[in-house]
C-alpha cells in the first residue's frame, strides 16, 4: 500500500478506537459529564479517569514521536509549535467551557452521539457547526491554510511569532 | 465493570487514538480542529474518514455489548443551540477543545493546551454552579 492510503486507514482506525473509546467511558453521556463537573454537588469524579487513562498513552504516543525523524506514513509532522497564551486562546476557552457546562457535550461526544438518532444530540451539532462557520467565516477567516504540500496548517498554530 | 474501570479503559483507548494519529500521520487528534478544517474543505478526505470513524465507535459498542451507550441530555432545545453555538464558536477561537488541548496538548505538555484546560475545566465548573441555581 502507499503511504496515502496507509494515512487514510490510520485516520478511519483512529477515529473508530477513539469512537469507541469515548462510549466505553462514559464521555458520550452529557448527564454524566455534567456530574463530573459538579464539584460543589453531586460529584461524580469517575470521569477524571478518562482524561488521566489518555493523556498517559498519548503521552506515550508523544514519547515514541520524539524517537521518529518523521511520522511512519507521512514526510513530517504536523504538531503546533505556538507556545503564546493569548487572549483568544484563553476567551475561547473559557467560551467552549461555558457551552460544555451547559449541555455536557464537546465536540468528540457530540459526533460521535450521532450514531445513536437523537433529535437533542443532532439539534447541538447543527448548532456546533454553526457556531464554527461564525467564527471561521465571519470572525476569523484566516485561520487554515493550505500549504505547498497539501496539508492543512493551522498558521495561527504551527508558526510560532 | 464497573464506572471507574470503565472510565479508565475507555480513556486508555482515546489516548490510543491520538497516539495512532500522531506516530503514524504526525497528527493532532484534536475533533474541533478536525472538524473546523473539514467545514473549510481543508483535509477533507482525511477529517471526513475520522468523523466516519468517530461515528462507528458507538456502533461498534453496540456490537459488542448488545447496546447502545448510555446517552442522556437534559438541556431544553434553547440550551441546546446556545450549548452548541457556545462550543463550536469557542473551540475554534482558542484553537482545540477536550480532545485536541486535553488528550494532545496536555500529553505534549504544551503551554497553550495547559492554560486552555485549566480555563475551559473551571468556566464549565462555575457554568454548571451556577446553572444549578435555575434548574
Amino acid at each position: 500500500m502507499n503511504s496515502t492510503l496507509l494515512r487514510l486507514v490510520a485516520t478511519l482506525v483512529s477515529g473508530v478506537v477513539f469512537g469507541f473509546g469515548l462510549s466505553l467511558s462514559g464521555m458520550l453521556d452529557p448527564a454524566r459529564v455534567r456530574a463530573f463537573l459538579d464539584i460543589t454537588g453531586n460529584w461524580n469524579p469517575s470521569l477524571a479517569f478518562v482524561l488521566g487513562g489518555a493523556v498517559f498513552v498519548s503521552a506515550l504516543g508523544v514519547l515514541v514521536t520524539r524517537r521518529l525523524k518523521r511520522p511512519l506514513f507521512d514526510e513530517a509532522f504536523h504538531l503546533p509549535a505556538n507556545q503564546v497564551i493569548d487572549r483568544r486562546l484563553i476567551a475561547g476557552s473559557a467560551i467552549f467551557g461555558v457551552g460544555w457546562g451547559l449541555v455536557g457535550l464537546c465536540p468528540g461526544p457530540a459526533l460521535a452521539s450521532l450514531s445513536l438518532g437523537l433529535p437533542a444530540t443532532i439539534v447541538f451539532v447543527v448548532a456546533m457547526v454553526a457556531g464554527m462557520l461564525v467564527h471561521d467565516r465571519l470572525v476569523d477567516r484566516k485561520v487554515p491554510r493550505q500549504t505547498s504540500a497539501g496539508a492543512g496548517v493551522e498558521t495561527r498554530l504551527s508558526q510560532p511569532r | 465493570m464497573n464506572e471507574y474501570g470503565n472510565a479508565l479503559a475507555g480513556g486508555l483507548l482515546i489516548g490510543l487514538s491520538a497516539a495512532i494519529l500522531m506516530v503514524a500521520n504526525g497528527r493532532v487528534a484534536g475533533i474541533s480542529g478536525i472538524a473546523g478544517r473539514l467545514l473549510q474543505g481543508v483535509q477533507a478526505s482525511s477529517g471526513a474518514l475520522f468523523v466516519l470513524g468517530l461515528v462507528a465507535g458507538p456502533v461498534l459498542y453496540r456490537l459488542i455489548f448488545a447496546a447502545w451507550p448510555s446517552v442522556t441530555v437534559t438541556a431544553s432545545w434553547p440550551l441546546l443551540v446556545a450549548g452548541g453555538l457556545l462550543v463550536g464558536f469557542g473551540s475554534r477561537m482558542g484553537s482545540g477543545c477536550t480532545s485536541g488541548h486535553g488528550v494532545v496538548g496536555l500529553a505534549r505538555l504544551s503551554r497553550r493546551s495547559i492554560a486552555a484546560v485549566a480555563t475551559f475545566m473551571a468556566s464549565a465548573i462555575v457554568t454548571v454552579f451556577v446553572a444549578g441555581f435555575f434548574a
